[in-house]
């Protein structure tokens, strides 16, 4: 039994927005595998919930006529991760979605009801800070649209005001469109785990020059972090190994991870080191760069 | 509070009146006594309560009992056709992949997910799709012997 007050169900965004309007004690529940989990903790005790997983409108990923990419927040990882759409123009987030806890979990978990809980550990996240995605948050006054940077003010804390419902998570093409991209969860188990760190990585190349690299970290600090030095630092620079090893260097000292029980500062910054220049290295072709990381 | 709801369990249609604060593992298990349906963890990590939800395995644990309304679920005590055991069922005892069989008809759902998917998984493969399953006796090696056999039948 789910300590709950009452269960309603909502069939489209409007009437979503009707029942939290009318419920400040309501909290959203999506796929469940979070806030199922913290009620059976003893949080949240006597919790109104309102069901959205039923509002079809917010499980679409389409191009609109700009060639912005709109991702329904109610995407399961299941659908994400099969997604043509998402493998062809953000396969970063398809290698995410493939490795979030486990296949009956993906089944029902959502991408935003990952991104709402506000967890630095939540593996889309990470693909999302690279794209500069923007979010959508509606309520009964309108919509505003709020860059992922700045939707996660700290630990399990998100820019989602009483009332307001992510429904929409927005991508535009200048932060897709020549980019390929990927995702390594480092963790200790290969499948229903946290991750020690997540690395998200982007790049586009043209002629063997670097023309843009983006790289995103979960778990490294208290919320994602991109690493905006090291990658200007190599932005217009030649495609090489010395170029690979820089990266990495750069990006354990723009870093500042922290320890937690998962895994000391120490190793947390090797680790940021060795997973940047390996996934530089697999999007560029540059074959096996992982020995020598000691130096 | 009372909820009714109406779902498919097993091929047969049923109404029935559920306390809104029950998971659908507990409206399966108390209430309509599929037994098959076990509770390991109750927090979605363990897969002992997985039951196919419009052919889908999914943790009944961490799924609010109201969800299942207007569903089709599917539970172990579903898989055999009178006393002839599907293919799983008889690939999992011939393979010798139960032990204490607690995790058994979590991961019969979804090696029967996998089978009626008409795909071909390799080993590694079957290893990913299993791995919201923990079987604490088999070491698994016989689990993916078993899937595997089932899925060449």
């Amino acid at each position: 039994m789910y300590d709950i007050s009452s269960y309603l169900n909502a069939g489209s965004t409007d009437e979503a927005l009707e029942l939290l309007q009318n419920r400040p004690e309501a909290r959203i529940i999506a796929g469940g595998t979070d806030i199922l989990i913290r009620l059976r903790e003893g949080k949240h005790r006597g919790a109104a919930l309102v069901d959205i997983s039923g509002i079809e409108d917010l499980s679409r990923v389409w191009l609109d006529a700009d060639n912005t990419l709109h991702i329904g927040p109610l995407q399961s990882f299941r659908a994400l991760e099969r997604n043509e759409l998402i493998k062809d123009l953000l396969p970063g987030l398809a290698a995410a979605a493939s490795v979030v806890g486990g296949p009956q979990v993906r089944a029902a978990a959502t991408i935003g009801g990952n991104i709402c809980n506000g967890a630095t550990s939540a593996d889309s996240a990470s693909t999302l800070f690279c794209a500069n995605a923007e979010l959508v948050l509606t309520s009964p006054g309108g919509e505003r649209i709020v860059e992922i940077a700045d939707f996660y003010k700290g630990p399990g804390k998100v820019d989602l005001k009483a009332g307001e419902l992510l429904t929409d998570i927005i991508v535009q093409e200048k932060d897709y469109r020549g980019f390929t991209g990927h995702y390594m969860k480092f963790s200790q188990r290969e499948a229903m785990d946290i991750a020690t760190l997540g690395c998200a990585v982007m790049v586009r190349t043209s002629e063997e020059i670097l023309e843009e690299v983006r790289i995103a970290y979960g778990v490294a600090g208290p919320t994602p972090r991109r690493c905006p030095e090291a990658e200007m630092a190599l932005k217009g620079t030649p495609l090489n190994r010395e170029n690979l090893d820089l990266f990495a260097e750069l990006v354990k000292k723009e870093l500042l991870t922290r320890d937690s029980w998962r895994g000391s500062k120490e190793y947390r910054d090797h680790l940021a080191g060795v997973l940047a220049r390996r996934g530089l290295a697999k999007l560029t072709g540059q074959g096996d760069c992982d020995h020598d990381t000691e130096n | 509070m009372t909820q009714r709801i109406e779902f498919t369990l097993n091929g047969k249609k049923l109404t029935v009146d559920i306390n809104i604060k029950e998971s659908l593992l507990e409206v399966l298990r108390d209430r309509l006594h599929m037994t098959s349906v076990k509770q390991g963890c109750g927090v979605g990590e363990c897969g002992a309560c997985a039951v196919l939800i419009d052919g889908v395995s999914m943790n009944s644990c961490i799924y609010p009992g109201p969800r299942a309304h207007g569903k089709e679920i599917r539970t172990t005590e579903g898989l055999a056709d009178g006393e002839d055991l599907s293919v799983m069922q008889r690939s999992f005892i011939e393979a010798g992949a139960v032990q204490c069989g607690f995790c058994t008809p979590g991961l019969l759902m979804t090696a029967t997910e996998l089978k009626e998917s008409g795909k071909s998984y390799s080993r590694e493969e079957i290893r990913r799709e299993i791995s919201g399953h923990l079987c604490r006796c088999t070491g698994y090696h016989k689990i993916v012997d078993a899937v595997e056999k089932g899925l060449k039948e």
